[in-house]
């Protein structure tokens, strides 16, 4: 899922400059499981805009928020109060908020920082594991990317900076390398290191990113 | 074929002596002239890469100014601040100036230096880039379009013969031959028997090795190093030592001197890193 946080209060006051009169959102999915825009999160929202003195002219949690056409179907339902707000604050990814964008021509106000694509550790708890790079490796290295895992991103074994098999970015974290190794190691099969690995192939990421099921 | 004369060193069996220079942070030029003007029995002279990710002068610049002062360069190139374009072309620019040896280099990440919200570029790593060089010394680029005119280097690499899983280091240090790398200077090697278990292996491999050999100046520096310079690990009778010289710049001195013996039994040469105590070479060099 896509783990987002969200924005200081103080950031986000300076974003609502000029806008009197909010509609907020929230979503469903994501947000909803990283506490940052479920329907807990946007009425504590309300709260807090009410006590900077505007006025919150209505709000929606949509199921999810970046299916841009049930955005736009929820907004209108709420026609009357989406018309009667000088702004949209929305609470959720940056997917979310551009559904809310493509919605409506009113301003929208996104409310949250999206982090990464991340995994559920425990609740709470977020780690990224996937890059969504396009040209995936993890049949190779034992189901461990480095492309996301790696600090550098390396793709032919550790950097000099592996010490007593931690990151060199930061020491707490194991190096995915040697994760890759060990874990090679017990299958008792070479996987990537068996070959040189080719730089990568950055164009399968060109952005922005289109994809169509039916092709 | 024209040879770098660190390429005719290495190949005559010689003991080779490479030592580093860092680039300006600015754009006078004096001081890094003098300071590898005044290196000696130096063969050739290492031109660090916005070294631990501090900006600097490109080294591209440096290095072409050491070979118009007669002093050969070893021109240092890391992936992170480049992406596979900008790496070639360098490198294509590194040829025209007359230069000949190449440091390729995985690059330490930005969050160490002094642009830490800079994006890391890391498009290759050092075993790709040292493939890029291989292709661009066949006469073709990464894509395979042809060149007008064809490079000739010497390309090296790093290894860090300390580093445990010794077989984890050692598949990267196999795979950075078999991508051309020609010759080695390794990371600051503080423990020599470690490092002649590593030259075993190593020298069944035949490519020569340069001990990397940094020049402690006090325990405190070698402190900052264990926390803060990745890939650099000084073991604590080191440090105890240096805690109980009179002058501890004379015993890192004796330090590295016992280092230099150790390399002299069992490698190709030591790569000097002074940090501005240059004139103390001939004393670290002294049998």
């Amino acid at each position: 899922m896509i783990i987002s946080n969200q924005k200081k209060k103080d950031e986000l006051l300076a974003a609502l400059d000029g806008a009197e009169r909010l509609f907020l959102v929230g979503c469903g999915a994501c947000a909803t499981a990283c506490k940052s825009g479920g329907e807990e999160e946007v009425f504590q929202m309300q709260e807090w805009i009410e006590s900077v003195d505007r006025e919150v002219t209505g709000s929606v949690v949509i199921d999810e928020a970046c299916h841009i056409m049930r955005a736009g179907r929820d907004l209108r339902h709420h026609r009357q109060a989406v018309e009667d707000a000088d702004a949209l604050l929305v609470l959720a990814c940056g997917a979310g908020i551009q559904s809310i964008s493509a919605s409506s021509d009113k301003r929208v106000v996104g409310g949250l920082d999206s982090l990464f694509l991340g995994n559920i550790k425990r609740f709470g708890q977020f780690e990224e594991k996937c890059s969504l790079c396009g040209d995936c490796i993890l049949n190779e290295t034992a189901g461990i990317c480095p492309v996301t895992n790696c600090a550098k991103g390396l793709l032919n074994g550790p950097c000099g900076g592996m010490e007593e098999s931690k990151c060199e970015v930061d020491r707490e974290i194991d190096c995915a390398w040697h994760l890759i190794y060990e874990r090679l190691k017990k299958q008792k099969r070479p996987g990537v290191f068996a070959r040189t690995v080719a730089p990568k192939n950055w164009d399968k990421r060109r952005k922005p990113g289109r994809f169509n099921i039916k092709k | 074929m024209l040879m770098s004369r660190l390429q005719e060193e290495l190949a005559a069996g010689r003991f080779t002596v490479t030592a580093e220079v860092a680039p300006p942070k600015g754009i006078d030029l004096q001081n890094v002239l003098d300071v590898a003007a005044a290196f000696s029995g130096v063969t050739a002279v290492n031109v660090t890469d916005n070294q631990g990710a501090n900006m600097r002068m490109c080294p591209l610049v440096v290095a072409g100014k050491l070979v118009d002062a007669g002093i050969e360069p070893i021109l240092q190139l890391t992936c992170r601040d480049r992406n596979r374009m900008a790496l070639q072309s360098d490198i294509l620019g590194a040829a025209a100036l007359g230069i000949e040896n190449l440091l390729l280099l995985s690059g330490d990440h930005a969050r160490f230096g002094d642009h830490p919200e800079a994006r890391s570029v890391f498009d290759l790593d050092s075993v790709q880039l040292l493939q890029a060089v291989n292709d661009l010394q066949q006469g073709v680029d990464m894509v395979g379009r042809k060149l007008d005119g064809v490079p000739i280097f010497f390309p090296g690499a790093a290894v860090s013969p300390e580093s445990e899983p010794f077989e984890l280091m050692f598949q990267k240090f196999r795979k950075k031959i078999d991508s051309g790398a020609r010759f080695f200077q390794t990371q600051a090697v503080f423990d020599g028997g470690r490092f002649e278990q590593f030259m075993a292996e190593a020298r069944e491999v035949g490519t020569p090795v340069l001990a990397g050999i940094l020049l402690l100046k006090s325990a405190r520096m070698a402190r900052f190093l264990n926390d803060n310079i990745p890939g650099v690990r000084v073991p604590e009778k080191h440090i105890d030592r240096l805690e109980k010289a009179g002058n501890p710049l004379d015993e890192g001195v004796a330090i590295a001197r016992e280092l230099v013996g150790v390399a002299r039994s069992c490698c190709q040469g030591v790569h000097l890193m002074t940090l501005g105590h240059e004139d103390r070479i001939p004393e670290i060099l002294d049998n």
